[in-house]
């Protein structure tokens, strides 16, 4: 399964503003090809971000990395990332994974699986998380833990509600229980915001599965999903090893998850922006968020 | 066999006491209470109400099962979402009438299956995560054998969390790290080296605060220390305003996992 987006080059970097001083020179590379997961043909990056990232040529949903996710959601020039130098400890010493998070780190352009900060959807100031699929999976060790707890701390400092992209593989074995750990931890910090009577939003993206899920991923006062998106607790896979069957069509997928109750809205991508602009207001109780 | 995977058998070990015998040893008069009001009773878990000397507790455990018509029955200590659902319900009455509550821990995770998806296992074990944290009476949980992931997790949101000297507690089976890791199941000794999830492990870690000698598998000397233990952690925790107790107890994980910065 190509769940990941294949870029034929180098990720475009894209300046933001108002980065707390790195000094980091970044350039916009707007006119880098990416091609499609599905068909494979070269499409303009800026081409993408104008089709909402479903494919011009196929129509097929594109996955997103964090950074893409983000520049596609909040008004331009608006994210102000927080929390963006916090580094993976290798704890256990496991074998092979130092390397494995160098690799990665250098292939992602990402120092870890979720970006955090502050932003604003037609307006709306907003606290975001987006998760990246491109890091080991979007799966879930202790900086994407602490990142995820401080932005709701922080969020809930400010009062500001928050809006998060999941999308994991679970739970990040190389961090052993200091990835399990982090289920609880977020879980905290999420019910310390709602505690607060702070909205909290999610949508799920495909995939969405383990401690993820099984935290803050369902935890939102409001839960959205992504057409065909598959959320679960347990893989597809150990399921069909446990059950000795197969899953039947749509096991485990968006529409299934609504069925039973467990997603409030299926929302296409060309639908998003608009709807959780709509949620926000509907949630507003002073003029001005 | 390396260390780490000796514990893993020791903790799987068939006859190794289970929920139900400690529930026995250590509290008095246990009455058990059934279901979830929503689906069904997961007989995985095991919840209901006795005293711990003169004073009523929630006592929620995983159970496996002795016999093997038993084992079965109890899904070998699997919960379906029901079972998560079942132990909350408990422990919001825990809360109503200020009790404390014991969670015993023994499962090699919650259940993978179709039902339980459907019914929503991830949505189950969040909720726990979530209301445990903010539970407005004392909690303490500990991991009597195997302590499977998330379906651990779902019962040790605690403010104290104790391990038996032969537990192990993990975010993933051995057997599924070294298949997930290095494609190769039959790693799982090399896996259990690497995961750390043997009690000295996790105390060294700080993920918890006391491991019980198993006293040479006399169960019931476990049992003794387990009751005077409970007992003298519950009075000191008991003192604490529902404020710093929940505080206390969001902080006890807030620590765990930072970053380099």
């Amino acid at each position: 399964m190509a769940l990941l987006n294949k870029r034929l080059f180098k990720k475009p970097n894209i300046r933001l503003e108002g980065e707390a001083g790195d000094g980091e020179t970044r350039q916009t590379e707007q006119d880098t090809l990416v091609s499609c997961s599905a068909c494979g043909v070269s499409v303009p990056w800026k081409v993408m971000l104008s089709q909402d990232f479903v494919c011009p040529h196929c129509g097929a949903l594109q996955t997103l990395s964090a950074r893409d996710r983000m520049l596609w959601l909040c008004d331009a020039d608006s994210f102000r990332e927080i929390d963006k130098d916090l580094k993976p400890i290798d704890r256990l010493q496991f074998p092979g994974y130092a390397k494995k998070l160098e690799k990665t780190a250098l292939e992602s352009g990402e120092p870890e699986g979720v970006i955090t900060g502050t932003g604003r959807i037609s307006g709306r100031l907003c606290a975001f998380f987006f998760m990246n699929p491109d890091f080991i999976m979007g799966s879930m060790g202790a900086v994407v833990g602490e990142k995820i707890t401080r932005l709701f701390e922080y969020a809930k400092k400010r009062r500001l509600p928050v809006i998060g992209y999941a999308v994991s593989g679970g739970a990040r074995i190389q961090e052993g229980v200091f990835s399990l750990m982090q289920m609880a931890k977020t879980s905290g910090a999420v019910l310390r915001h709602s505690q607060a009577g702070l909205l909290y939003i999610v949508v799920l993206t495909h995939p969405t599965t383990g401690g993820v899920t099984a935290s803050f991923a369902m935890e939102a006062d409001i839960i959205l999903a992504e057409p065909r998106a598959l959320i679960g607790f347990a893989g597809p896979r150990v399921i069909e090893q446990t059950m000795r069957q197969q899953l039947p069509e749509g096991f485990q997928r968006a529409e299934f998850l609504l069925e039973k109750g467990f997603v409030d809205r299926i929302v296409p991508r060309n639908a998003q922006k608009k709807e959780l602009y709509q949620l926000l207001r509907l949630h507003t109780r002073e003029a001005s968020l | 066999m390396s260390g780490a995977y000796q514990r893993v058998k020791a903790a799987r070990q068939q006859n190794r006491a289970t929920s139900m015998y400690y529930i026995n040893q250590i509290f008095d008069g246990f009455m058990e209470m059934h279901g979830d009001r929503r689906f069904s009773d997961d007989n995985a878990i095991v919840a209901g109400i006795a005293k711990l000397g003169g004073q009523p507790v929630t006592v929620i455990g995983i159970e496996k099962g002795v016999e093997t018509e038993e084992k079965i029955r109890r899904n070998f200590g699997s919960a379906h979402p029901e079972g998560y659902r079942k132990a909350l319900r408990q422990m919001k009455l825990a809360e109503k009438f200020r009790r404390p509550v014991v969670c015993l821990i023994d499962t090699s995770g919650a259940y993978p299956g179709i039902g339980a998806e459907e019914r929503g296992q991830g949505q189950a074990i969040a909720e726990n995560l979530m209301t445990m944290m903010g539970l407005k009476v004392p909690i303490i949980s500990v991991l009597i054998g195997e302590g499977g992931s998330g379906g651990a997790l779902a019962l040790a949101v605690a403010d104290r969390v104790w391990m038996l000297e032969n537990a192990v507690y993990s975010v993933i089976s051995p057997e599924g790290a070294a298949s997930i890791v290095w494609k190769d199941a039959g790693k799982a000794n090399e896996a259990s080296d690497a995961l750390k999830l043997t009690a000295d492990d996790l105390y060294g870690f700080g993920i918890v605060e006391r491991v019980f000698s198993e006293e040479n598998g006399d169960f019931e000397k476990v049992s003794m220390a387990l009751r005077a233990a409970l007992t003298e952690e519950f009075h000191l925790l008991s003192q604490k305003t529902i404020t710093e107790l929940t505080r206390e107890r969001y902080q006890r994980f807030r620590r765990m996992g930072g970053a380099d910065q």
